[in-house]
């Protein structure tokens, strides 16, 4: 493009544009020394038996056969299913509507999005800290319910190992879809003017066109959208931590705890990295088919 | 007009894109703002709770319903919360944990932008050999889950004598804001007049007078977005912090986490409620008046999943 120093002898290769490779250098480090270097060191140090110090002495799967033969890694990872699972769906669907709802040219559009966006901007901590008080058996949703005269009334999902996993869901989607709605209502703006007139001279009625016209239209929103909550799905720990600290027992665990538990707590390195291993391997699955049809196929970005 | 017709003929099709109806309370509108109340009002919920919890003493707690207004307003579960709870073997409340957070997000959130800034500069201005591919990589990076390099970093930092200090975590905030700060910057650079740049480049000036004369002035809305992405994401951070730091050093996120999880000693709601709200304060001021250029930023952000 640009910015081609144009010396007539050319000096030397290394010294054309020596500034911007200067600027690059962090840029550069943190490509290849951190991201590809960092990966590679991982994934290799998980085939060793590291303990309490990275040690290059390798055991070929031992640490991934111990990993899936433990009880909570097994926990773990079905959590994450569920919980990812209904994630997905419920922040797609809850964002969708509201998007939807919005983009009804209502009147004071702003404030509602300021009030289904601000859990977007606290931590997780602060949110995972809310809801395990609202979900206090002794003095929250339960305890007013009962008070209304339902005493048999049951709901501490917390406490409760079957069905702790729904708790953090609720957290979680409390804290997530106002994301999710404002970038599906970006999406629904983007549409033209001239589908609705149509669709409407037609005489289709509006939840039909919808699903057959609008979402269909969409398709590249809910890709970019659906990879964003998946890609947080994986990495979700502070809130577990926060809300429930994995318990009770471990019925609330999830791999990137598992992950952090192994390496910093337990000393168990080789256990850590086979574990983040296996969650970057989740997320090359998410991301290598979506990459595929966002620039593959000759489309390019940027 | 098919806005008349619709008007005219009160069936429920009126299109996001028609004119304002109007009958005020049709059944198209009820349904649409009752809905949109009853779902504000979820959302306002835990808010209001907190705010409620907060103001309470323990005795009124334990009688009373969470949703009750407080009886008899009280503001000592906020001093509590910032000068006298306990964490491990410090009862100095969150107060440390405030300016521990102030310490890592100023130098975080100037050098991540500064770094970030210049690089997207030369990506999109000064491209040589090879820096498509760099980036790339980063971008792709943005995606790997954080567990997968947090050992491979502290082994790094330890190296550079910094694991366990405030550096080392500044340092790792700008690793880590890196991808979509450069992605941010990269494109608006990329997006303005290219004969600005060729003008200035014909007068002679070089690759730092052209980004500090020309670039920097021109793009303080985008400088204000990555700012306010970075404030907020680096705030709001507790694994980096409980990873890279030290106890004495731990973020208000980490020491908020603390002090509400700690098993020992009876439960003080009202204290904890406070210390959350406290810990809640300065992104949710950013958030409120920041307004549409925080939706701008956590769109731009969003890509870092």
């Amino acid at each position: 493009m640009t910015g081609q120093t144009r010396g007539s002898a050319r000096p030397n290769q290394w010294l054309r544009n020596l500034n911007a490779k200067i600027a690059s250098i962090p840029m550069i480090l943190t490509a290849v020394v951190i991201f590809v270097g960092g990966t590679a060191w991982t994934v290799l140090y998980s085939f060793t038996n590291s303990k309490l110090l990275p040690r290059l002495s390798f055991v070929g799967l031992d640490q991934y056969e111990r990993l899936w033969a433990a009880p909570r890694w097994l926990v773990s990872i079905e959590n994450l299913a569920i919980y990812g699972v209904l994630s997905l769906i419920f922040s797609l669907v809850i964002g969708f509507v509201l998007a939807a709802l919005m983009d009804q040219k209502i009147r004071f559009e702003n404030t509602f999005r300021t009030i289904m966006l601000y859990p977007f901007a606290l931590s997780f901590i602060v949110t995972g800290l809310v809801w395990q008080w609202l979900l206090n058996p002794q003095y929250g949703a339960q305890s007013i319910v009962r008070s209304l005269g339902w005493t048999s009334f049951n709901f501490d999902p917390l406490y409760n190992s079957d069905i702790v996993i729904y708790g953090i869901l609720i957290a979680a989607l409390w804290q997530g879809t106002g994301l999710v709605m404002c970038l599906m209502l970006a999406g629904l703006r983007g549409i033209d003017e001239d589908i609705w007139k149509a669709a409407r001279v037609d005489g289709i009625p509006m939840w039909k066109t919808y699903v057959l016209i609008i979402i269909p239209m969409m398709r590249g929103v809910f890709i970019t959208t659906l990879v964003i909550i998946a890609s947080g799905i994986v990495k979700v720990y502070d809130l577990v931590v926060a809300q429930t600290s994995g318990g009770p027992g471990i019925a609330s665990e999830v791999p990137a705890k598992y992950v952090y538990d192994y390496m910093f707590q337990a000393q168990n390195l080789g256990q850590g990295f086979a574990a983040s291993t296996m969650m970057l391997l989740t997320v090359a699955i998410i991301i290598v088919p979506w990459a595929y049809l966002e620039f593959g196929g000759g489309r390019k970005r940027g | 007009m098919v806005t008349a017709y619709d008007a005219a003929s009160d069936r429920v099709k009126v299109g996001p894109r028609g004119a304002k109806p109007r009958r005020r309370l049709s059944r198209r509108n009820i349904i649409v703002y009752g809905t949109l109340i009853v779902v504000s009002l979820y959302y306002l919920l835990p808010l209001y709770v907190m705010i409620v919890t907060s103001l309470k003493g323990m005795p009124e707690i334990r009688v009373g319903n969470i949703f009750a207004p407080p009886l008899e307003i009280t503001f000592e579960p906020w001093v509590k919360a910032w000068a006298e709870a306990c964490t491990g073997l410090n009862c100095d409340g969150l107060s440390r944990g405030f300016w521990n957070s102030v310490r890592i997000t100023v130098p975080s959130v100037i050098i991540s932008i500064a770094v970030a800034s210049v690089n997207g500069y030369a990506l999109a201005n000064w491209r040589f050999k090879g820096a498509d591919l760099f980036f790339t990589i980063l971008i792709v990076g943005a995606f790997i889950p954080y567990q997968v390099m947090i050992y491979p970093i502290v082994i790094v930092l330890r190296e550079m004598g910094v694991y366990g200090t405030l550096t080392g975590l500044v340092i790792v905030h700008t690793i880590f804001g890196m991808p979509i700060l450069t992605l941010l910057f990269r494109n608006y650079f990329a997006g303005l007049p290219e004969e600005l740049f060729k003008a200035a480049r014909v007068d002679g000036a070089g690759f730092w007078t052209i980004y500090f004369k020309i670039m920097l002035p021109m793009s303080l809305p985008i400088f204000v977005v990555a700012m306010i992405l970075q404030v907020t994401g680096i705030w709001n951070d507790f694994l980096f912090g409980v990873v890279f730091t030290r106890p004495e050093y731990y973020p208000m996120t980490v020491q908020l986490n603390n002090i509400v999880n700690s098993v020992q000693g009876v439960k003080e709601y009202n204290v904890n409620m406070a210390a959350t709200i406290l810990t809640g304060l300065v992104p949710l001021t950013v958030y409120f008046v920041s307004g549409r250029l925080f939706v701008r930023g956590i769109a731009a952000g969003a890509v870092k999943g």
